[in-house]
């Protein structure tokens, strides 16, 4: 793994929120890096500072002090402008509840970031056609969200995050709205976009939902507190093998 | 990020929310609108006045008696006598003096009455009868309709002859010709000479129940030889009319040995004066009108900055999902701004329309006279409020932080 280029670099990254009276350090000194093609579950109760991870890593958020480079570019001291052409050029977003803008179709939804990133309205179409068809939606590209169900609309998400051909999907508890079968659904198409060489990021705190990813990061007040391949010792989770009764 | 875009999510904004986008799109309407309406029945009243003075003659002075005031009196040490000296055939002549009076052009000395007119049974009651020399009809701006007007030789020798007005000739003669014919003035026949071009009605007064005979013949057979009602004066010019104005009081303060201090026994009352402090007058009365209008508009330009502001919050997770999409500051505050002057825009358009059919009717009694300016005026105020009222919430749109607008419900 080491010999591939890496997509997400993170060195020493601290976030301090508030003033220094009562400072709530989210992050505590975070290192990662992420190979192109890999892909990652961050995982982590809630207040572990997995959200603040997954908004740097977004480029949603900059960090207080350290240092973050994304796709060979240092970003920890973008201005917003620059923050909004990053995001739009090198980052897939899917969002625990879908965020698909509302009263406008599929297909308008899925050529949004294309519009931001300038491209012309036939390429556009195009392209946003073809990604439809990936995620198996193409027979309802002309229906709005509210027409849709909740596992259709996470896909018309993924296909929105996979138009512009970042170099990193990032995944925010994607299934976390879904139904069971939905949420397989969903989890099948990460699973293909991984094999097709993306570079994929989920943050999750459903272990089932982990178990798709071929690492999973713990996180901890703030700290990573283990970092696992698929198929080492102890992957995933000792306690999740236990409660569930039956090992993988 | 292409403009056209940037129109076409505004567009699909205000469509999101038609009832609201109309409302507030009302609100510039009725602004703009007054606007155009107000501005243009403030100038429509302005020239309304203006053609009714046009009519009186625009180079006309009329010098009239007046009580003198208490220096009057004093200077004149007449004691018993009556303060108030007449105006007479000499004071007319005396106005027309290319030395003293340069700027008076003709005079014409003028007696009044109200006599009753019969023919053939009709009787009619002439609110004016005017005794005057020929020179009056040209400074009153009279045009003769039909048969021929007073002439000199009439005043002379007195002839009976009488020139009508359109509603004596209406009243008496019906629709048959008056030319010619024989009315009977107060039991005294005159001969109708001609007719006098309508004026029509100014105010409460019928301009039309008028008449006009020689000076002579009415002292003669109505009014007696006493003092003249009013002495008539066209000046050279329109512009002439203050110089002339000036040169009469001059003239007859010293005729009747008026003292400079002395409020005078007589009045000169000038049209041009009166036009300049009636138009002054309408002036202050349209931009009054405009005033009203504009407070309007500017209430309809606060209601798009709250609608805005409703809107931006409304919407604060659609700006997260642009925002996380790529979508630059610029480009939300260029939707929001471009929603702002659409709306304001087309509440222009509206605005300009529905004055421009405003207009067509007569308000209040006066017909509107569109002002090209107040509608260029009113349409361009229309697209900067839309910049200006549209660019607060604009902005705070495009300040929002990324995750804290995706977290909004």
């Amino acid at each position: 793994m080491g010999t591939q280029r890496p997509v997400i670099e993170l060195t020493d990254i601290r976030k301090t929120y508030g003033m220094d009276g009562n400072a709530v350090h989210a992050l505590r000194g975070v290192s990662l890096t992420v190979p192109t093609g890999d892909y990652v579950a961050i995982m982590g109760a809630s207040g572990s500072g997995k959200s603040t991870l997954m908004n740097i890593i977004g480029c949603l958020d900059v960090p207080t002090t350290g240092r973050y480079l994304l796709d060979d570019v240092e970003v920890e001291h973008l201005s917003d402008r620059q923050l909004a052409l990053v995001r739009n050029r090198k980052i897939g977003f899917v969002f625990q509840s879908f965020n698909l803008l509302p009263r406008t179709t599929a297909l308008d939804n899925v050529e949004l970031p294309l519009v931001y990133a300038g491209v012309g309205t036939t390429e556009r179409r195009k392209r946003a056609r073809a990604a439809l068809e990936l995620v198996g939606l193409s027979e309802r590209m002309h229906h709005k969200p509210q027409e849709l169900s909740g596992g259709q609309q996470q896909r018309v998400a993924v296909a929105r995050a996979l138009v512009t051909a970042p170099s990193l999907i990032l995944a925010d508890e994607p299934t976390g709205n879904l139904d069971s079968t939905s949420s397989s659904d969903v989890m099948a198409l990460f699973d293909r976009l991984h094999r097709a060489g993306r570079t994929i990021v989920l943050i999750t705190h459903e272990h089932d939902i982990a178990e798709h990813a071929e690492r999973a990061i713990r996180l901890m007040d703030g700290q990573i507190v283990s970092d696992e391949r698929n198929g080492e010792r102890g992957w995933i989770s000792e306690q999740h093998t236990v409660r569930h009764g039956s090992a993988r | 990020m292409r403009f056209r875009e940037v129109f076409r999510f505004a567009f699909a904004g205000l469509r999101a929310n038609k009832l609201r986008s109309a409302l507030t799109t009302l609100g510039i309407l009725i602004g703009v609108g007054a606007v155009i309406l107000l501005v243009a029945v403030g100038k429509g009243s302005g020239a309304q006045v203006q053609a009714n003075i046009d009519k009186l003659g625009t180079n006309l002075l009329e010098v009239s008696r007046q009580a003198g005031g208490f220096g009057a009196r004093a200077s004149r040490n007449t004691g018993t006598q009556s303060s108030v000296s007449a105006l007479t055939l000499a004071d007319a002549q005396s106005l027309v003096d290319p030395v003293n009076a340069p700027d008076v052009l003709d005079e014409a000395p003028v007696v009044t009455a109200s006599p009753t007119a019969t023919y053939d049974g009709a009787t009619h009651q002439i609110a004016q009868l005017v005794g005057t020399y020929p020179a009056y009809l040209t400074a009153t701006n009279w045009q003769i309709a039909e048969g021929s007007a007073i002439t000199d030789d009439d005043v002379n020798q007195a002839r009976k002859v009488i020139v009508i007005g359109q509603t004596v000739a209406t009243d008496l003669f019906g629709t048959a010709d008056p030319v010619g014919q024989q009315v009977m003035i107060n039991s005294v026949p005159y001969t109708v000479e001609g007719t006098l071009q309508a004026k029509g009605s100014s105010g409460l007064q019928d301009a039309d129940d008028f008449a006009i005979a020689p000076l002579t013949t009415v002292q003669d057979s109505l009014s007696g030889f006493g003092s003249l009602s009013q002495i008539v004066v066209q000046a050279k010019s329109a512009g002439a009319t203050t110089a002339a104005q000036n040169e009469i009081t001059s003239i007859l303060t010293s005729r009747h040995h008026l003292s400079a201090t002395a409020s005078p026994d007589f009045r000169v009352l000038n049209q041009q004066s009166l036009l300049a402090t009636s138009s002054s007058t309408t002036h202050t009365f349209t931009v009054l009108l405009g005033a009203v209008a504009a407070i309007s508009l500017l209430v309809g330009g606060i209601g798009i900055t709250n609608i805005m502001l409703v809107t931006v919050t409304e919407r604060t997770r659609e700006i997260g999902i642009r925002k996380a999409l790529g979508a630059p500051r610029a480009a939300i505050l260029g939707q929001f701004l471009v929603e702002a002057v659409m709306l304001s825009l087309i509440g222009g358009a509206l605005g300009v329309a529905a004055g421009l059919i405003g207009t067509r009717f007569t308000v209040a009694g006066v017909k509107p006279v569109i002002v090209p300016a107040s509608i260029a005026l009113a349409f361009a105020v229309s697209a900067l409020i839309g910049l200006f009222f549209g660019s607060f919430p604009a902005n705070r749109a495009a300040k929002l932080h990324p995750i804290q607008a995706l977290r909004h419900e």
